[in-house]
């Protein structure tokens, strides 16, 4: 490996640089997050054919989110996944190859919209009770279920923004969460 | 069934007699006196009162396979598909049923006919471990891009997920392995359902298709039309290149003084290997081809180097390492190919043609990825190809080609090579080559010369030992009507995987030439343990459980032949040909020592080749 990298070609640095490997023993992969969507039809044995690729190649499948369009024959796939240039490739061609999918799109290099729906189960006290109200108003969050030493939160937001609040959530003692998983679509930008 | 109340049901051996059209005007009598109460339904196909005729599921099916121009159907009856059997004595479709003896051997055949016909091969199966019989088959043409469409048995609907007898998630079970699968839940959707699987496995990357038929499905009725046009909106086959894609390639091509092509099994799928020819010698550059490949260029030709890789030539593999420009046509970068990816091709551009536009770059990095069919595309670059100044680079090749040739001791010893050149010698190249897999294999990619596209058939991507026989026995039916000479090439070890297609090929009078390279031993495992692993020839000896073959072969009904020395080799390769009317089996009994180089051991660099017996990696 060492041997190679230090005399390596031109076209070997090439490769590896498309690829986005490590050039050199040490070095971090480039690996991102991206998020793809993908039109596909509606049906389980289609929904199974995408699960199964990410399985079947190894591929990485951090959430996936399903819901039928306006087209009631098509379904709308949003699938978060991680990995090299190369494996991204890969994904997207991959998926664009089964026969059930009719569109499939990288959203990570465009400009986007996503969302992700949380529910929180979370503790609370008569010492901790304000602190929370304050952090699920500042999230803009909304209680949908309360006991006396419990509430359940809702909350709406880019994965990000709902990683923090569970994160916030933690230290208060989390009884149970639910989470979509990201949807997200293309923005159409007229005005720029 | 049918109610007493019905019309008499026809007696199956009645049926066989009757021909289709006098069915049909059965059938209309039988409506007219029953009018079109619901109650007819049950009877043989029935009039529906509207001028149109009712058909079961299974009928369907048979139907459809004639109006797709299915010419076999390698198949196993049982419960699940006896509809269908039925219906196949009742209409007498033009197709010919071959029952074979085992689902995967049937899949096999399937993929022997595909792959020396090049259209697709039929399979049709029952539930449960009919379908599980053909996972293999199935994994093997899809790895291989073989069309094939292979119909299973399925339970009834309504106990599908209830662990009913013979039921099998074949669906699940194949999901990884196949192109595309269809359950089909509702008879109306049947002959849709056939087109569409025919088009997927034929078109685009070739593969195997899935079609599950549970039963209720089959009896089911239905009118029946064969639609023209198929319907697939999410299915897109590419065909041409970008102009601007061509544009590239010929000024990356003009640009090399090191060109190589490196030729895959897309070239003989894409029927482009006149075009591949043509460009090699208009601009004077040497072909390489991967083992799928064999046969898309003349190996007799002086541009060619034979097949690269693990155990391609070494002079294929320098020209690898050497070259400054590689143009692979309808091939994927297999690791058998590469060995360790890093080092391989470390100074050539790559213009990568592929009709799978998943497998540019997958593997390596293509500097130019051309998405299209290889034929196609070479339509389009042709008329720009001028010749190159490449005579430095083919004097290099050739003196490689004079260090490191391709050779076997003749020390008096059996050895499979020289059985494989008096066979290229005896057919002059003009033969349909079946091998299996391990060192008998390799021997026959090195040593046969293959001259024409679909002349060598073998199991490349799953490496499916007891491939051979059944692929021969498909192939053979494919090439009945020619006259052309099938070889079944086998060691030992496969061969016994599936040798029970040879009652087939003896049935139907096929006159296959089967070839065993006995050395009693799992030979290509046993290469590796004594390259890599001291000599422990951990349970690879099948002396113990190998059966006579001879006596094997008369059992079967077919000719047994056996040769022990390479003075006997001549005569027991005439004797074979003489025989015209079945197939025939040769045992040559080689030595168990013969390994096969060179060798490019597995993850090592395309460099470090083992040129012969004791040498070193890297000391070539
Ligand atoms: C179904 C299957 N099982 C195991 C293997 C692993 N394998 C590859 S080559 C080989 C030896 C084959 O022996 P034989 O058929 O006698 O051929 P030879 O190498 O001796 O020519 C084995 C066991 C395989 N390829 N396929
Ligand atoms: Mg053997």
């Amino acid at each position: 490996m060492t041997e190679i990298t230090r005399q390596a070609t031109a076209q070997q640095l090439f490769r590896k640089t498309t690829a986005g490997e490590p050039l050199h023993d040490g070095d971090a992969a480039h690996e991102h997050t991206h998020v793809i969507t993908v039109v596909v039809e509606n049906s389980l044995g289609a929904f199974n054919r995408v699960s199964n690729l990410f399985s079947a190649r190894g591929f990485n499948l951090h959430s996936v989110a399903v819901g039928v369009t306006e087209d009631p024959a098509l379904s709308r796939m949003t699938i978060v996944t991680s990995g090299n240039d190369r494996i991204i490739g890969q994904v997207v061609n991959q998926l664009k190859k089964l026969i059930d999918t009719r569109d499939v799109v990288d959203l990570t290099d465009l400009p986007y919209v996503e969302r992700e729906l949380c529910l929180v189960n979370v503790r609370y006290s008569k010492e901790t009770r304000a602190e929370l109200m304050d952090v699920i108003e500042i999230f803009r969050g909304k209680v949908v279920n309360i006991t006396p030493d419990s509430m359940t939160v809702e909350l709406t937001g880019p994965t990000k923004k709902v990683n923090a609040f569970v994160a916030l959530m933690a230290p208060m003692g989390i009884v149970d969460i639910a989470r979509s998983g990201c949807i997200a679509m293309h923005r159409e930008l007229v005005y720029e | 069934m049918s109610t007493p109340t019905d019309a008499q049901p026809v007696s199956a051996a009645a049926v066989a007699q009757i021909s289709v059209e006098r069915e049909r005007e059965q059938d209309r009598q039988r409506a007219s006196t029953n009018g079109t109460s619901g109650k007819s339904g049950d009877i043989e196909a029935t009039h529906n009162g509207t001028g149109s005729t009712l058909m079961t599921g299974a009928e369907i099916l048979v139907r459809a396979l004639d109006a797709e121009g299915v010419e076999f159907v390698f198949g196993h009856p049982g419960g699940a598909v006896i509809n269908i059997y039925d219906e196949m004595a009742r209409v007498k479709p033009r197709f010919e049923h071959v029952l074979v003896r085992h689902e995967q051997g049937g899949t096999h055949a399937a993929e022997g006919y595909a792959k020396a016909t090049g259209k697709v091969g039929t399979v049709l199966v029952t539930s449960g471990p009919g379908a599980t019989n053909c996972v293999t088959g199935i994994a093997d043409a899809f790895m291989d891009s073989v069309p094939i469409v292979v119909f299973t048995g399925q339970v009834p609907t309504p106990l599908i997920g209830n662990d009913a007898f013979q039921e099998c998630d074949t669906i699940g079970v194949t999901r990884s392995i196949t192109k595309h699968s269809f359950l089909v839940m509702d008879v109306a959707d049947l002959a849709k359902t056939v087109r569409k699987a025919y088009h997927i496995a034929r078109t685009g990357r070739p593969g195997p298709v899935v079609v599950d038929l549970p039963k209720d499905v089959l009896q089911a009725r239905a009118e029946f039309e064969y639609p023209s046009t198929v319907g697939l909106p999410g299915y897109v086959v590419p065909t041409k290149a970008k102009s601007d894609a061509i544009g590239t390639a010929v000024a990356m091509i003009n640009d090399a003084s090191r060109p190589l092509l490196y030729v895959g099994g897309g070239a003989i799928n894409g029927n482009a290997s006149a075009k591949v020819t043509e460009l090699a010698r208009t601009a004077r550059i040497p072909v390489t081809t991967t083992l799928h490949g064999l046969g898309a260029f003349p190996e007799t030709d002086p541009l060619s180097l034979g097949m690269l890789g693990m155990h391609g030539t070494w002079y294929a593999n320098q020209a690898v390492q050497n070259a400054d420009l590689i143009v692979a046509l309808g091939a994927r970068f297999d690791d058998r190919v590469t060995g360790k990816l890093d080092a391989w091709a470390p100074h050539a551009r790559i213009i990568h043609v592929d009709i799978d536009p998943s497998c540019i770059s997958k593997n390596v990095p293509a500097d130019l990825g051309i998405v299209g069919d290889v034929g196609q595309v070479l339509d389009q670059l042709l008329p720009h190809i001028t010749p190159l100044d490449t005579a430095e680079w083919l004097e290099s090749i050739e003196s490689w080609k004079e260090e490191c040739p391709l050779s076997f001791d003749r020390d008096g010893a059996l050895r499979p090579q020289h059985v494989l050149q008096r066979l290229r010698e005896k057919t002059a190249g003009d033969a349909v080559v079946v091998t299996d897999v391990g060192q008998n294999q390799m021997w026959a990619a090195q040593y046969f010369q293959y001259a024409h596209p679909r002349s060598h058939i073998t199991s490349g991507g799953l490496g499916t030992m007891g491939f051979s026989l059944p692929a021969a026995v498909g192939a053979g039916f494919g090439m009945r009507e020619t006259g052309r000479p099938v070889i079944s090439i086998n060691g030992d070890g496969g061969f016994l995987m599936n040798a029970q297609e040879l009652g087939v090929a003896a049935a139907h009078g096929l006159p296959l030439k089967v070839v065993i390279m006995n050395n009693s031993y799992l030979g290509m495992v046993r290469q590796w343990q004594e390259l890599l692993h001291d000599n422990r020839y951990s349970h690879t000896d099948l002396t113990a459980t190998n059966p006579d073959f001879v006596k094997l072969a008369e059992a079967f009904n077919c000719v047994g032949l056996r040769a022990t020395s390479p003075d006997e080799v001549d005569d027991v390769i005439e004797a074979a040909w003489r025989v015209t009317d079945r197939p025939v089996v040769m045992e040559f009994r080689v030595i168990t020592e013969e390994m096969v180089f060179p060798m490019v051991p597995a993850g090592a660099a395309t460099d470090d080749m083992i040129t012969q017996r004791f040498s070193n990696p890297g000391d070539v």
